[in-house]
């Protein structure tokens, strides 16, 4: 069931479209990445989703109801570009932005110091945000953004300003908000990170939405046939060669693709030919398939 | 609302606990207070500060001995050549030859060190003078006690009469001072309070902040609770002004009404002194200060919002401080204006044409309604005046909240007008 549907949604600004009827389903509690380069419109997506503008044409649909201003308080942003009042505590600003999200004073303070427990920043609740580290003013950031227990996370380049240490524990985080139930949106152009949580991606080139759908699926659609081979004896003649090199070991490794067959009949017919030291298909990287279809459209 | 009471509230405790706050609040009224007492000292000063002399008279004719009254600041005493000075710091001696009568009174002497001024010598003629006639009209009959109740003390109220024709009295100066005050009041406050804002909005702009509470409130909600907030922490200050004001002039005047009363010869009139010395500050007294207060605190208040919305769409749109330039002049232009006006329209008609226009216009009128303020203007003028004071605010800030709304996400290239007047336009 999709927690977030976008129906051909459009905008334009003055002298460009920003966004091409789109149209995108979020499934409720999965981890939906969306995807695509600089200006290609995921930031207007987002402020559409987040009520900052509107758009010219299409519609949203917020957990089976239209998008209206209720859902604002069910959604947490961690806009790309951090920002905080510099010379406010980090106590009075978690409660600040906690009620401005809709919580009760009450309520606000108390979840502020559960998390501030949590991120080991209890002793820092009343200094200053500029005197904290940029790692530390990036937890404060996050804790805003989740402490009214949106429904809906918005993240756009979480990880951006962490230390590998920070970002484990960012990581861990979206994973356990995923595992209550949290539908999140996790925008980025960095890939490395998009396969190890996303379950379903878009990608956006260029105001428009190239594909998207399930990890797993689309990496299905975009496999290209082709396959690593480590071996001894003669090679085959019924392959397509793509590349062939030595090993160090004195063998061959051979990189050649195959149409019409699938994985099991291609070792079948292998096995009987040559002595085989390894086998397996080259799985495009999301990182690939995002490099090529943006090149596909940008050459198109 | 309730979003907006927990901007305005954020904005308004952000900068009272602040310590420039603290500081300008405190400094500002004893600043005010070490002025005004000042000016009290040196006019208190001025009155008792001068000396009173001693003037030893050598009355040869024998007819004034202890029958001259003293004028005030001089003593007489009475001695027999002009060398004796009965061991006092004689500042003169009055010298009346043997020959001097009532019905042929020959030229008197008076010797000294410092020359006398003519003040002293009025006095001193004066003296001799009264004297005399009093013992003319006791030689005919008249009895003393009868003379003691001719003694009578006169006030006077000076008037001018204006070119116009009207009568100026000291009410005018005071009139004057309290205009002029009022106009740089209005101006410090709207300028102070109004660039607040535009830094204000800046920051959240430029610290991207803006993004996440645009994404929970409505940014004209945020630019409201900002400009409320910030028209609050006026407010405080300047109502903290007014009551530490009054409390510390107010131990100054009992200070040096004290100091006053202290002197002797003079204790059973210091108050009518006060009065007597001043008359401004008998003016002062008598003004309608919760009227003043009243209008002041509407003029300010709707000047300032007028203003700082107009503040807020420049901050929105720009990135930097030095980009704020080229918008604040336009915008602070009126007021510029109208406060360099101000003190010609005091000094020459403060109900010309011109006042009257720029105190019904808008964007003048914080300013010279105030400065008109204390010469009454028509209360018809006063309502018309205040109530498109209000409109115009209520446009004004709708057009900048437009500026606002699309100008606080918009980063890099500095907008041009036209693209300003778009935004305005802009769904």
């Amino acid at each position: 069931m999709s927690f977030l549907e976008i129906n051909e949604v459009s905008k334009f600004y003055q002298t460009h479209k920003a966004l091409d009827h789109v149209s995108l389903s979020v499934p409720e509690g999965s981890i939906y990445g969306l995807l695509g380069p600089n200006g290609a419109g995921k930031t207007s997506l987002i402020r559409i989703i987040n009520q900052i503008t509107a758009p010219d044409t299409g519609s949203i649909t917020f957990d089976n109801e239209p998008l209206n201003t209720e859902h604002i308080y069910k959604i947490g942003y961690l806009p790309e570009e951090r920002g905080l009042y510099k010379k406010q505590k980090v106590w009075e600003q978690m409660i600040y932005f906690g009620q401005l999200k809709g919580l009760s004073l009450a309520e606000a303070k108390k979840r502020s110091e559960e998390w501030l427990v949590k991120f080991d920043l209890r002793e820092w609740k009343n200094k200053k945000v500029e005197e904290l580290s940029k790692g530390m003013q990036q937890k404060v950031q996050f804790i805003i953004t989740v402490l009214h227990k949106p429904k809906l996370l918005i993240l756009d380049e979480p990880f951006t300003g962490f230390d590998p240490i920070n970002s484990e524990i960012i990581m861990n985080e979206i994973k356990s908000l995923k595992a209550q139930g949290t539908t999140i949106l996790y925008s980025t152009h960095r890939m490395e990170s998009v396969e190890e949580i996303c379950d379903h991606i878009c990608l956006i080139n260029k105001s428009k939405k190239i594909l998207d759908g399930s990890v797993k699926e689309i990496k299905k659609q975009n496999s290209k046939n082709l396959f690593e081979l480590v071996f001894e004896g003669i090679m085959p003649t019924w392959i397509e060669k793509i590349s062939e090199e030595p090993t160090d070991e004195g063998l061959t490794k051979l990189v050649f693709k195959v149409k019409n067959m699938n994985r099991a009949e291609i070792i079948k017919r292998v096995a009987n030919e040559v002595n085989v030291w390894s086998f397996r298909e080259i799985v495009p990287t999301i990182h690939q398939i995002f490099i090529d279809k943006v090149q596909e459209v940008n050459h198109a | 609302m309730h979003k907006i009471w927990l901007i305005t509230k954020r904005e308004y405790l952000s900068r009272v606990t602040k310590k420039s706050f603290i500081v300008m609040t405190i400094l500002g009224p004893v600043l005010i207070a070490l002025f005004y007492g000042v000016i009290i000292g040196l006019a208190v000063n001025q009155k008792t500060g001068e000396k009173t002399r001693t003037i030893a008279v050598v009355d040869s004719s024998g007819l004034f001995k202890n029958h001259l009254e003293n004028p005030s600041k001089v003593e007489f005493i009475y001695t027999e050549n002009d060398t004796t000075t009965l061991g006092k710091d004689i500042f003169g001696w009055m010298i009346i030859p043997k020959d001097f009568t009532l019905d042929n009174p020959k030229e008197i002497v008076f010797k000294s060190t410092e020359s006398a001024t003519l003040d002293l010598q009025g006095k001193l003629t004066n003296a001799v003078e009264a004297s005399g006639k009093n013992q003319k009209l006791m030689q005919k009959g008249v009895r003393q006690s009868f003379l003691d109740s001719l003694k009578m003390e006169v006030q006077m109220k000076t008037l001018e009469i204006s070119e116009t024709g009207d009568l100026l009295s000291s009410q005018a100066e005071l009139n004057f001072g309290l205009g002029a005050a009022f106009a740089f009041i209005i101006y410090f406050f709207i300028f102070l309070y109004g660039v607040q804002v535009m830094r204000g909005v800046m920051e959240e702009k430029t610290n991207r902040i803006v993004e996440i509470i645009i994404s929970s409130v409505k940014p004209f909600q945020l630019m409201m609770g900002k400009i409320l907030g910030i028209a609050m922490v006026g407010l405080t200050q300047f109502l903290i002004w007014i009551a530490l004001s009054g409390i510390l002039t107010g131990i100054i005047s009992i200070f040096f009404a004290s100091q006053i009363g202290s002197v002797p010869h003079n204790l059973p009139q210091a108050g009518n002194q006060i009065q007597a010395m001043n008359p401004i500050l008998e003016a002062f007294f008598n003004l309608n200060f919760s009227f003043y207060i009243a209008i002041f605190v509407f003029y300010f208040l709707f000047g300032y919002l007028l203003y700082s919305s107009m503040f807020a769409a420049i901050g929105s749109a720009v990135d930097s401080e030095s980009d704020t330039q080229q918008f604040m002049l336009p915008v602070t232009l009126p007021l510029i204006i109208s406060f360099a006006t101000s003190f010609s329209i005091l000094a020459s008609d403060p109900h010309g044409s011109m006042a009257t226009f720029m105190s019904l216009f808008p964007l003048t009128s914080p300013i010279i309604m105030m400065v008109r303020l204390p010469f009454d203007p028509p209360g018809w003028e006063l309502a018309v005046s205040m109530i498109t004071l209000v409109l115009t605010f209520i446009l004004f800030t709708w057009l900048a909240g437009r500026i606002y709304k699309v100008g606080i996400l918009m980063m890099g290239k500095k907008p041009t007008y036209k693209q300003l007047f778009k935004w305005m336009l802009m769904k």
